[in-house]
C-alpha cells in the first residue's frame, strides 16, 4: 500500500467541511437532530408512569380501606377520576378506556387482614401496556407494609437516581442513539454522493489512496460528533438536571472511539450503496436494530441470549455501557475496558473492510 | 519518454453481452492531439476508462506512456489528466477551491503549489471568478475550469471527454487555443468530440463505431482515402431531387442543407457527375450538379454506415 500523504488527506477532509458549510440541510441536521431528539425523549417520552386514571370501589369502607386508598394515591401513580359501585363497573370502565386501573377493596376485607390472609384487596390493570402493569405492581406491596407492623423483609436503597426520573437514564443514551443516527448517516452518502454527482470518476483517476480516502471523509465527522454530544449534554445538565459523576476526559475518549466505530460503520455502508437512497435504507436498517437491542428501548439483561449476542456486535451497546457507566456511575474508563477493546476492533474491522471494498476502478 | 504515448493491441471490453470496445489497436505519438470520433455509445468513453486504469481491459492490452495499464494503474495516475463527459468537480466549491483540493491531491508540493494555481487561473481567464462557485459557472467558463484543474499537475497525457459538447462556438475556439498550447508544452492529448472542425484540427483521428475502429490516421490522408466521389447539387425543389437520388443506387449518403445537397457517390461510378445530371435531366428537374471536394463528415458518414 502507497505511503499515506497527510497533504492528501487534509484536502479531503478540508472538502468535506465545506461541503457541510455549504449544505444547508445537512449543517442544520448538526445541531438539529440532538435538539429536537433531547428534547423530545427529555420532555415527552417518559416511562415514569404518574398520574394514571383510575376508579376506586370500597365495598368495605372501614378506616383502614381508606388509608389504602389514601396511600395509593399519595403515590401519584394514580388519579382517581371517576367513581363506580362494582367491580364489573370497574371491569367495563376499563374496556371502555375511561380508567386504566381500578382499585377494589372487598366487603370481607377487615375479615382479611384479621386472618392475615393476603390479598385484602384486588387492583384491576389495563396491561395491554406492560409498562402500565409494572408501575402498578409496586402499588399491590402497599397493602403489606400498611399500619400493624407488618414490614417488608427487604428495603431498597436507590444508588443513582432515587428520585427514578428516566431522563437521567435516558440523556447520555441518547448520546449515543443520536450519534448512531447522524455519523452513519453522514459517512454513509458521503462516498455514494461523490459517486452520483460524478465526482468520483475524477477522484479515482488522481493518486489519492483508498485509505486516505476513507481517513478524510472520516475526519471533520469526529469534530461534528464532538459538537453533537457536547449540545446533547449541555441540554441534559441545563435543562434536565443530568448529573455528571465522572470525568468529562472519560467521557469525551470514550465518545471518540465510539465516534469512530460508528462513523466507519457509515463509510462501509457508503462503498456498498450505489444511490444516496440505499444509502439512507441502509443506514436505517442498521439504526433500528441497534435501538431496539442495545439496551436504549429495553433492558438489556431482560432480552433473550442470541439477542444479546447480537447486540454485541452493535458499537452503540458498548457505549451505552461506557456512558451510563462514566456519566451516572462515576466509572472511568478503565473500568469500562471490557466495552472500550470491543469499540476499537468494531472500528479496526469496519475501515479495514470499507477501505479494501472500495476500488479505484469502475468496474 | 517514447514517441508513442498510447499503444493499444487488441483491446476489447465486454460489459455481459454488449461488446464495448471490440478488438482495438491504436497508437498515439507522443506530443500529438488525437482525435476519437465515433456515435454515442460506439466505445469511446469505455476506451479512455480503460486507458487512465479506471476500467480492466477484457482481452488485449494497453500500455500508456510506457505504463502497463493493468499491471500499475496507480504510477499512471501521477501523469495523466482526465477531464470526464460530465463536470466532475465540485458545484458547490468555489474555483479556487477546486483547484487547491486538485493540487492537494496531488501532492503538489507546497512552493509551488499557490505559484501553479495563479498560472493556470491567469491562462484560463477564471482569475476574477476565484470566489465564485464552479455551479454558478457558465458552460464555457466550467469547462476552462475542468481543463485547469486536470492539467495544474502538469500531467504528460490529457484525456478530455467530449469537452465541448456544452459550450458556444467561440469558447469552443479558445478551449482548442487552449489545447495547442498544451500541446506546444509537450502533452500529449486524446480528445473525444462530435464537432468535425474540432476533428479537422486534429493531428491524428480514429473513428470508433461499435466498438471497432473503423478508419484511423491523419485528417488530409482521411479525406484523400475516401471511397465515395463527392457531389453538390443545388435545385430550388432539393427535396424532390433527394427522393430521386434515394432510389439510384450509385448514391451512397445524402444530406440537404438548404436548397442543396451534398452528396456521396460509389468510387466506382465513372463520371459521377454527369450519372447524376443525366438522373436528373430523365425526371425533368432543374438542378447544377458539381464536383466538391470531401470533408471529414464524409469520412465519418463513410466510415460508420457499416452499421
Amino acid at each position: 500500500m502507497a505511503r499515506l500523504t497527510f497533504t492528501r488527506i487534509w484536502a479531503i477532509g478540508r472538502k468535506e467541511f465545506m461541503h457541510l458549510r455549504r449544505d444547508r440541510l445537512t449543517g442544520g441536521m448538526v445541531a438539529g437532530i440532538p435538539l429536537m431528539l433531547t428534547l423530545l425523549f427529555g420532555y415527552a417520552i417518559n416511562n415514569d408512569v404518574r398520574h394514571l386514571r383510575a376508579a376506586v370501589v370500597d365495598e368495605a369502607s372501614t378506616s383502614a380501606s381508606r388509608a389504602l386508598v389514601q396511600d395509593a394515591v399519595a403515590t401519584q401513580v394514580l388519579d382517581v377520576v371517576a367513581s363506580a359501585r362494582s367491580a364489573r363497573e370497574l371491569e367495563r370502565m376499563i374496556a371502555t378506556n375511561v380508567i386504566s386501573v381500578g382499585i377494589y377493596i372487598p366487603p370481607d376485607f377487615e375479615q382479611h387482614r384479621a386472618r392475615r390472609s393476603p390479598p385484602y384487596a384486588q387492583v384491576f390493570v389495563d396491561d395491554s401496556d406492560p409498562i402500565v402493569l409494572s408501575a402498578v405492581r409496586g402499588l399491590t406491596t402497599l397493602g403489606a407494609t400498611d399500619g400493624r407492623g407488618e414490614q417488608s423483609m427487604m428495603a431498597l436503597r436507590p444508588l443513582y437516581n432515587p428520585e427514578r426520573r428516566s431522563v437521567v437514564f435516558i440523556v447520555p443514551g441518547l448520546c449515543g442513539v443520536i450519534l448512531t443516527l447522524t455519523m452513519v448517516l453522514f459517512t454513509a452518502i458521503a462516498i455514494v454522493r461523490e459517486r452520483e454527482r460524478g465526482n468520483l470518476e475524477l477522484l479515482i483517476t488522481t493518486p489519492i489512496s483508498s485509505l486516505e480516502l476513507m481517513i478524510g471523509k472520516i475526519i471533520p465527522y469526529v469534530l461534528i460528533g464532538y459538537v453533537q454530544i457536547s449540545l446533547i449534554m449541555l441540554l441534559g445538565v441545563t435543562l434536565f438536571d443530568v448529573p455528571v459523576r465522572g470525568s468529562w476526559w472519560d467521557f469525551y475518549a470514550g465518545a471518540g472511539i465510539f465516534v469512530l466505530s460508528t462513523l466507519t460503520l457509515g463509510l462501509l455502508i457508503s462503498t456498498a450503496a450505489q444511490t444516496q437512497f440505499q444509502a439512507f435504507q441502509m443506514t436505517f436498517m442498521s439504526f433500528l436494530p441497534q435501538m431496539l437491542l442495545s439496551g436504549f428501548m429495553f433492558p438489556f439483561e431482560g432480552m433473550p441470549r442470541p439477542a444479546q449476542w447480537l447486540a454485541e456486535l452493535f458499537p452503540l451497546t458498548h457505549f451505552l455501557r461506557i456512558v451510563r457507566g462514566v456519566v451516572l456511575r462515576d466509572a472511568s474508563l478503565v473500568m469500562m475496558r471490557d466495552d472500550i477493546w470491543p469499540l476499537a476492533v468494531i472500528f479496526l474491522v469496519l475501515i479495514s473492510l470499507a477501505t479494501l471494498r472500495f476500488r479505484k476502478r469502475l468496474d | 519518454m517514447s514517441a508513442i504515448a498510447i499503444h493499444t493491441e487488441h483491446l476489447t471490453r465486454r460489459f455481459g453481452a454488449v461488446t464495448a470496445v471490440d478488438d482495438l489497436s491504436l497508437d498515439v505519438p507522443a506530443g500529438t492531439i488525437h482525435g476519437f470520433l465515433g456515435p454515442n455509445g460506439c466505445g469511446k468513453s469505455t476506451t479512455i476508462r480503460m486507458l487512465c486504469g479506471l476500467l480492466r481491459p477484457t482481452a488485449g492490452s494497453a500500455r500508456v506512456l510506457d505504463v502497463d495499464v493493468q499491471s500499475d494503474p496507480e504510477a499512471l495516475k501521477r501523469r495523466i489528466g482526465y477531464m470526464t463527459q460530465k463536470f466532475s468537480l465540485y458545484d458547490d466549491l468555489s474555483v479556487l477551491e477546486n483547484l487547491t483540493f486538485m493540487a492537494e491531491v496531488h501532492s503538489l508540493p507546497r512552493a509551488t503549489r499557490q505559484q501553479r494555481i495563479m498560472r493556470q487561473l491567469t491562462r484560463f481567464g477564471l482569475a476574477r471568478r476565484t470566489a465564485q462557485l464552479a455551479g454558478t459557472l457558465s458552460g464555457g467558463q466550467r469547462q476552462r475550469l475542468a481543463l485547469a484543474a486536470v492539467s495544474l499537475h502538469a500531467p504528460d497525457l490529457l484525456f478530455l471527454d467530449e469537452p465541448t459538447s456544452a459550450v458556444d462556438p467561440q469558447s469552443r475556439r479558445e478551449f482548442w487555443d487552449f489545447l495547442f498550447e498544451l500541446v506546444d508544452e509537450g502533452h500529449t492529448i486524446l480528445v473525444t468530440t462530435h464537432f468535425m472542425d474540432e476533428a479537422e484540427r486534429c493531428h491524428g483521428l480514429t473513428i470508433l463505431d461499435h466498438g471497432r475502429l473503423v478508419a484511423s490516421g491523419e485528417p488530409r490522408a482521411l479525406l484523400e482515402a475516401l471511397p465515395a466521389t463527392v457531389l453538390e447539387v443545388s435545385s430550388p425543389v432539393a427535396r424532390r431531387v433527394h427522393d430521386l437520388l434515394a432510389a439510384d443506387p450509385a448514391v451512397i449518403d445524402m444530406a440537404q442543407l438548404g436548397t442543396r445537397l451534398h452528396v456521396l457517390v460509389r468510387p466506382d461510378v465513372p463520371a459521377a457527375e454527369q450519372h447524376v445530371s443525366a438522373r436528373l435531366l430523365e425526371a425533368a428537374v432543374e438542378a447544377q450538379v458539381r464536383q466538391v471536394s470531401p470533408n471529414l463528415e464524409d469520412v465519418f458518414v463513410m466510415a460508420t454506415r457499416g452499421s
